[in-house]
């Protein structure tokens, strides 16, 4: 099933490589103007042109372009000047990272609200989690990181300065997964440890306001369905505790909608995390490719596309494997 | 906010807050800068090298000279284009026929490998400078320093250039940020037949002598250095170790600065930098950027812009001091409102023109518009902070007269490339020159060779001939009259109008000292002390 699922996002994949490429060179703006820097003159900016290749017909450097696919080569990254595999791969564990703890704030939160919502329908809890979801969604989400910073970082020193995933005078831990939670408690450095979960904490909070309202609301919305239905009222009828009914039977049967919720949230979030790494200096790999995008810089822009095509093809290839997990029905009809 | 959350968060950020970070090395012997852009190249001399690199260049790597220091009436400090010192030459002579400079090495300078510094590697490097192209080359021609044949080595400590014209801006521009002098022996290590520079390995590597090393880069995030002990070519900095961050928001390192988090940072806005001034909490020093000014400029080549009238409404019908309110924030030096064209022999200095909207229509209808027109009035996005304001400003002003201006954002990445074009009616953009020469600045921006700067189209060829004579006059009474008379042609024909000079404005702790204003407007990290 997992070889059949994936063999037919592959058409999608090749769609996204055509189009990112034809979409990058569409985009005004010329790469060898900008890179043959202010003083250039129009036979130095050809010479650069020449140098990037980027002289020859569309269809050449397409060519060009899959070729280097095949061999995993997205290209240089004239803006940092490294190859973009190297760039990808260091930064996108940075982006990983914090979408994860985002999200998982979010499930933290979002869960329990949509069930209590969910039991007590109209009541001041059921209207609190529409209001605060409504209002985590609806601000935009520089705006709500920037008044976290403003609130508890400049007023009141409770948070830690926006300076990125670490303080200026810790080292990052030797990098094995290149999550710096996982790293520094694999390298036994405590210290580290809680640095890098002092500065995660703001940003993901951002990032978990976001994500909470669709969560919520769906879980919510799911349990309704599901505590209206026969066999819960049987479960009921028949002396069950309310825990019991809750959540062996109930909640069971509501996560698939939240199942799907989550995983679209979760590429949602990869996207939005671009506005989050700005305000929190954020070394990820949204901003990565923002920046190569305002300097016209085209590899870095394929492959960040690319690479988060190729990370939503798994993610809903590990979303359809979960639905087979939590409902048998979905596995055997299939 | 729910309950649920805030007790969970007020709980996390207790446990979490209590605990705080090793502190590691001294805290006074560290600088922690804070910046919107880092370097993307440690080689000054690479393609596409972005501004943030002549920083790490300027600190990574030795000069054969630099420049000395003067102190400014208000206290703060900058260098002195007028005293060049020694940094890795440690004396030099002019020859007696004027066309050549031989420079004495010091003879302790090590590179940060341990090995010696040699006159040879002095070659390699001013080689490397006038042969890769780009910007490196085209700023060593600014100087007359063309082609390897000029620089010849005498023994391992004895260096000659050999001039191909006199040319007053030779010495000056050894001093700049490009000719720098590399480790050739490591680099040619990493050289390959198609690269003979080693520009691949030199990108992510420096092989200098600074006064600073590089300790670790991560391209987008930071570039750490860490003094080198061995520093011969002038006093030992105070500081022992520098971290650039780069912060993209400009509201995060004003945050920063305030609560004392960060030490110094450059770029922010002209109204933050104005705000921290007045509440004196931070030390802010705004110097005015040399040779440099903000613009109003007007293609020649496109009607109506070639009527001299036109252009003369238009520098009447500017709102100057709106514009040095609502966009400058009062960052700046005023260069309008001169009260006649007879100009002194300083650059920048103020126009004869100043708000006059009645001059202004007079003047149009003069040229033959007495209904006005319509125009595109373009400016550069990447700027977007000082430039909307004022674009919006301009466009309501002219449009007061009769002129409708459509404004037209250019993104930054494609404002070099639309200059080039040379196609936009009406701009708004900015110059400065790192060689604080009038004929310098005249050179790139209106003679008649057309470089990019020349946004105007300028062609007038008694200027030029101003401009040549001079470029190479010594007689300094001839050379005022000189300069005196290309300016007054500039202000006459006004092809451009000035606007302002800008400020470079730092700012930094109270307990930061030893800022010095530089040409190339990076930090120098040598001259910086803290606590």
């Amino acid at each position: 099933m997992v070889g059949r699922r994936f063999a037919a996002a592959l058409p999608g994949l090749m769609g996204v490589v055509v189009g990112t490429f034809l979409l990058t060179r569409a985009l005004p703006g010329d790469p060898a103007a900008f890179f043959a820097g202010p003083s250039a003159s129009r036979q130095a900016i050809e010479e650069i042109r020449a140098r990037l290749g980027l002289d020859r017909s569309l269809v050449a450097q397409f060519g060009v372009y899959v070729r280097d696919l095949a061999r995993l080569d997205l290209g240089t990254s004239l803006s940092t000047g490294q190859p973009v595999t190297r760039d990808l791969l260091a930064r996108l564990p940075a982006s990983l990272e914090l979408t994860l703890s985002g999200l998982l704030l979010a499930v933290g939160v979002a869960l329990p609200l949509g069930v209590l919502a969910s039991t007590r329908p109209g009541s001041l809890v059921d209207h609190a989690c529409r209001v605060l979801t409504t209002a985590g969604v609806s601000l935009p989400i520089f705006f709500t990181g920037l008044v976290l910073v403003y609130v508890f970082y400049f007023l009141l020193g409770w948070a830690p300065a926006p300076l990125g995933r670490l303080d200026a005078f810790s080292s990052a831990p030797p990098p094995r997964s290149g999550f710096y939670l996982v790293d520094s408690l694999a390298a036994g450095d405590p210290a580290v440890f809680l640095a890098s979960l002092r500065q995660l904490i703001l940003p993901a909070v951002t990032l978990g306001l976001f994500a909470m309202a669709p969560i919520a609301r769906m879980t919510r919305g799911g349990m309704l369905g599901v505590l209206g239905s026969d066999f819960v009222r049987t479960a009921r009828a028949s002396g069950l505790s309310r825990g019991t009914v809750l959540f062996t039977y109930a909640f069971r049967n509501a996560m698939l909608p939240v199942i799907t919720t989550l995983g679209m949230v979760f590429s949602f979030l990869l996207g939005a995390n671009v506005l989050v790494e700005k305000v929190f200096a954020w070394p990820g790999v949204g901003s990565y490719a923002l920046e190569a995008l305002i300097a016209s810089d085209y590899a870095p822009v394929q492959g960040f596309v690319l690479t988060m095509a190729t990370l939503y093809v798994l993610l809903n290839l590990a979303i359809d494997v979960l639905y087979g997990i939590v409902d048998p029905r979905v596995r055997i009809e299939s | 906010m729910s309950w649920t959350k805030l007790t969970r968060l007020v709980l996390l950020l207790a446990v979490v807050g209590t605990a705080s970070p090793a502190p590691a090395q001294s805290r006074n012997e560290t600088l922690l800068v804070v910046t919107e852009l880092g370097p993307n190249s440690m080689d000054i001399h690479g393609v596409g090298a972005n501004r943030p690199s002549y920083q790490a260049s300027w600190n990574l790597y030795d000069r054969l000279i630099t420049y000395g220091v003067k102190t400014l009436p208000d206290g703060s400090k900058m260098y002195d284009y007028g005293a060049l010192k020694p940094e890795l030459a440690e004396s030099w002579q002019v020859a007696a026929d004027g066309m050549s400079v031989t420079f004495k090495l010091r003879r302790d300078a090590k590179f940060h490998d341990g090995a010696a510094v040699t006159a040879k590697d002095v070659k390699w490097s001013f080689d490397r400078s006038v042969s890769v192209g780009g910007f490196p080359t085209f700023q060593m021609k600014a100087g007359s320093l063309e082609k390897p044949e000029q620089f010849s080595v005498a023994d391992d400590y004895t260096f000659k250039v050999t001039f191909v014209r006199k040319d007053r801006l030779t010495l000056p521009d050894i001093g700049v940020p490009v000719p720098v002098i590399i480790n050739s022996e490591l680099a040619k290590k990493h050289a390959t037949a198609s690269d003979p520079w080693a520009m691949e390995w030199l990108k992510n590597n420096p092989a200098g002598g600074g006064a600073f090393k590089l300790e670790s880069w991560k391209p987008g995030q930071e570039s750490v250095y860490v003094r080198f002990d061995d520093w011969k070519s002038g006093p030992l900095p105070r500081l022992k170790k520098v971290i650039v961050r780069e912060v993209p928001s400009a509201g995060n390192r004003r945050a920063l600065l305030e609560r004392g988090d960060a030490d110094i940072s450059f770029d922010l806005p002209p109204k933050d930098f104005d705000e921290i001034a007045r509440a004196g909490k931070l030390k802010v020093v705004g110097i005015p950027v040399e040779n440099a000014m903000a613009y109003v400029g007007m293609n020649v080549k496109t009607p109506p812009f070639d009527n001299v009238k036109v252009r003369q409404a238009v520098a009447y019908a500017i709102p100057y001091d709106k514009i040095m309110d609502v966009a400058a924030y009062g960052r700046g030096i005023k260069l309008y409102g001169a009260a006649t064209n007879q100009p002194t022999g300083a650059w920048p200095q103020p126009i004869p023109y100043k708000t006059d909207p009645t001059r202004a229509k007079a003047l149009l209808s003069e040229a033959g518009f007495p209904n006005g027109f319509e125009t595109t009035l373009s400016f550069d996005q990447g700027f977007s902070t000082v430039n909307e304001p004022m674009a919006v400003l301009l466009q309501e002003s002219l449009a007061a007269i009769n002129i409708k201006a459509a404004i037209n954002k250019v993104p930054g990445a494609n404002w070099r490339g639309a200059l080039l074009k040379k196609d936009m009616p009406l701009i708004l953009n900015a110059f400065g020159g790192w060689l604080n020469y009038p004929e310098y600045f005249f050179f790139w921006c209106y003679h008649g060779q057309n470089a990019v700067f020349n946004t105007m189209s300028y062609q007038n060829s008694e200027m030029d001939k101003l401009i040549d004579a001079a470029r190479f006059e010594s007689d300094p009474a001839k050379y005022q009259a000189l300069v005196k008379g290309f300016v007054k042609i500039a202000f006459a024909d006004v092809p451009r109008v000035p606007l302002f000079q800008p400020y470079l404005d730092v700012a930094m702790q109270k307990s930061i000292g030893g800022y010095q204003y530089w040409f190339h407007r990076q930090l120098d990290f040598r001259q910086i002390t803290k606590g």
